[in-house]
């Protein structure tokens, strides 16, 4: 009996299997070859066709030493922390506002998940003309009377990560919102009325109840704005070009630059092996726990 | 009767094929000279490779060389080579025809005498890879120009300058009637390239070839190129409120005397001429910023990826003999505001900024370009480190000049 069953294990499902089999080559293919064919090269000194002519670390040496790939780390590090606070935070919010059964609901929805609708090409290009000090806000606020008013932050090195953070939060928390709107709306009345009953403060039911209940639909969140921060390219492109100077540069951008401007392919593996690597580091640990963890306990 | 009808058409048909031009072969062509007066300079080139009985397909792509040299580059890499196609000469290719991408056009340059007519001889220098030809150069543009705005000094209040050191003094006079002294954009090769002009007029031929020829890590540490430094610095400070980002647009604050000049190439020309504005009335040009008159050749060349059609190969030499002709480099440099890579031929209805310019040529005043001199990547790490400079007050002149001398030290 068990004989005959073994090789049925092979073919339980046959379908789904041979399904699977173009993404399963795909996987192994694009992403798992093109990964480990980037990380090798980036060991050589590549210039504009690939070669494989090694020099050790000598790449990481200089990407660790260029200024430029530093102050693309450290803005990405602002704009990351800060643009998932702010997206969760702003995002929760105006779900949990839209939530409270108010009139005209699915027209507040519509303007909030608006800016979605544009790339960040085009985004970039209105905050590009918003917050210029000559046509935009400042421009707008001086008109009014206030001669003295200055809001210039693309044109100011020190700020001008945060003139793109604004534009990435106006195009990305409407998406958010509707996220956590979907979470505020899957917690089951009854939740609620018992913490009515119960006499628990509104802020205090959402805050120690509704959260914690809300946790897959945050994780999915999550996800979303981290791969939406390691990859943002087209809205720094778009807005700043990387300006003022080099102050509102990004990992991407540099990877790009260097691989296709420079024509030095070595040092653009070198720097995109490194996004990989923080990936890994962020992403590994938090899997581990994720699904390692549940499968023990 | 249906037959009868069939073997008319078929006989129609052929006889049209044999009535059409026999060697009509078709040649893509690609560059990124898609502005008015640039696409204007292009339909010249086309006109006259059409004149040969083949036919350009024109592959234009937009948004400048950093554009489209990935593009260019992959098509060729890819396998899916175009009949030719523009670089600037150069080290762009370079790589391409050391891989044995690109076609080798020694024969052609012998027949036609390119050694003898184009000039200066550098150009066809920067063509040559292990002693054979493999690019027709087609224009010079050269950096080393100041652009003034006549009506903005006249607003100041002040004479017009006739160098660097004239206008660095008539700043504050600018600054204090409301005007931005220099315009320089905020995309990276604008500061880089100004710095580039400065080092060859501030500091001199000499100086500029030690540090992009000879690669002189030292001496670029040195205070001859320290002296370039403190300029770049009055530059700098000079041009702190610009706020704009492309080239064109700093040039526009120049024309309507919102700016008083600007170090650009002559590509800026074909602005101030689309303007309607008049060279010597509206706006003065100081070659070399009036120090050192000296113009670098660099510019714009052909190259032709090696192809297995024997027809668009036959073609790709016809193209390679009509953009060298001097009526075609004639038509093609008045419409571009380049100057023609030959001697020979009659440039009566250049304007007074291209005489200047046709001056210094035949003087034989010329410098390479660092297009010819550094690789992209070191081109590509030094637009990072000027574009912050100037964007970043606080960077001091000595921390720049180091790094700077860092990637003079690692440059290839």
């Amino acid at each position: 009996m068990s004989k005959s069953e073994r090789p049925n294990q092979i073919f339980r499902n046959l379908n789904a299997k041979i399904a699977s089999i173009p993404m399963v080559l795909t996987a192994l293919v694009v992403f798992v070859g093109g990964t480990a064919w980037t990380v090798l090269y980036s060991f050589t000194n590549s210039k504009l066709l690939p070669r494989l002519n090694f020099v050790g670390l000598d790449q990481y040496y200089r990407l660790w030493a260029t200024p430029r790939w530093l102050v693309s780390i450290e803005n990405l590090l602002i704009y990351g922390v800060l643009s998932l606070v702010f997206s969760l935070v702003i995002g929760f919010l105006l779900a949990a506002l839209l939530d409270q059964k108010i009139r005209f609901e699915d027209t507040f929805r519509t303007i909030f998940l608006y800016p979605f609708a544009l790339s960040f090409i085009v985004t970039g290009l209105v905050w590009q003309w918003l917050l210029n000090p000559d046509f935009g806000v400042q421009s707008v606020v001086r008109a009014l009377g206030w001669t003295s008013f200055s809001f210039d932050p693309l044109y100011n090195s020190s700020i001008v990560i945060y003139g793109i953070l604004i534009a990435a939060l106006w195009q990305g928390t409407g998406l958010i919102m509707c996220l956590m709107l979907a979470g505020l709306r899957g917690i089951d009345e009854d939740i609620w009325k018992a913490a009515r009953v119960d006499g628990i403060p509104t802020w205090k039911t959402y805050l120690f109840i509704i959260i914690p209940m809300m946790r897959p639909v945050f994780i999915t969140t999550l996800v979303i704005i981290a791969s939406g921060i390691v990859k943002v390219y087209d809205l720094v492109v778009a807005q700043t070009s990387g300006g003022p100077g080099i102050a509102s540069e990004v990992p991407a951008k540099y990877v790009y630059d260097y691989m296709f401007f420079a024509q030095n392919l070595g040092q653009g593996f070198a720097a995109s092996t490194m996004m990989l690597l923080s990936v890994m580091i962020v992403i590994v640990p938090w899997a581990y726990l994720e699904f390692g963890g549940r499968k023990r306990g | 009767m249906r037959y009868k009808v069939l073997t008319a058409a078929f006989a129609a048909t052929v006889a049209l094929n044999v009535a059409g031009p026999a060697a009509a072969t078709d040649l893509e062509v690609t560059h990124w000279w898609t502005s008015g007066g640039e696409a204007a300079a292009v339909a010249e080139l086309a006109k006259a490779f059409d004149a040969t009985g083949n036919h350009w397909v024109d592959g234009a792509i937009a948004g400048s060389g950093g554009t489209a040299r990935p593009i260019m580059i992959s098509r060729i890499t890819g396998g899916d080579p175009m009949g030719a196609t523009q670089f600037n000469h150069g080290r762009q290719a370079e790589e391409l025809v050391q891989a044995g991408l690109m076609r080798d056009l020694t024969d052609v340059a012998t027949k036609g005498k390119w050694t003898e007519v184009v000039r200066p001889k550098s150009l066809l220098d920067s063509c040559t890879i292990g002693g054979k030809i493999y690019c027709v150069p087609v224009n010079i543009h050269s950096w080393q120009w100041l652009w003034l705005s006549n009506e903005a000094f006249q607003k100041a209040g002040v004479p017009l300058p006739k160098d660097w050191n004239e206008f660095v003094a008539a700043a504050p006079a600018l600054e204090k009637a409301g005007i931005v002294p220099l315009a320089v954009g905020g995309q990276a090769w604008q500061s880089s390239g100004a710095f580039d002009v400065l080092l060859a007029a501030v500091g001199g031929t000499d100086t500029f070839l030690k540090v992009y020829k000879d690669k002189d890590a030292k001496f670029a540490a040195g205070p001859e190129v320290g002296k370039v430094f403190k300029a770049a610095d009055d530059a700098r400070k000079m041009a702190k409120n610009t706020n704009v980002q492309d080239w064109n647009q700093a040039t526009n604050m120049v024309i309507t005397g919102k700016a008083g000049g600007q170090i650009m190439g002559d590509w800026a020309q074909g602005e101030f001429q689309v303007a309607g504005k008049v060279a010597g009335k509206d706006y003065t040009c100081l070659p070399g910023l009036g120090l050192n008159e000296v113009i670098a050749t660099g510019g714009d060349a052909f190259y032709f990826p090696l192809l297995k059609d024997a027809d668009k190969s036959k073609a790709q030499e016809v193209l390679a003999e009509t953009l060298l002709d001097p009526k075609t480099q004639v038509a093609f440099n008045l419409k571009k505001g380049s100057l023609p890579v030959r001697g020979d031929v009659d440039l009566n209805s250049a304007n007074d900024c291209m005489k200047k310019g046709l001056a210094i040529l035949a003087k034989g005043a010329v410098i390479p370009w660092t297009d010819q001199l550094l690789s992209q990547d070191s081109q590509k790490q030094k637009e990072d480190l000027f574009s912050e400079f100037f964007a970043k007050p606080e960077m001091t002149v000595e921390e720049a000049q180091k790094r700077f001398a860092d990637i003079i030290a690692s440059a290839d």
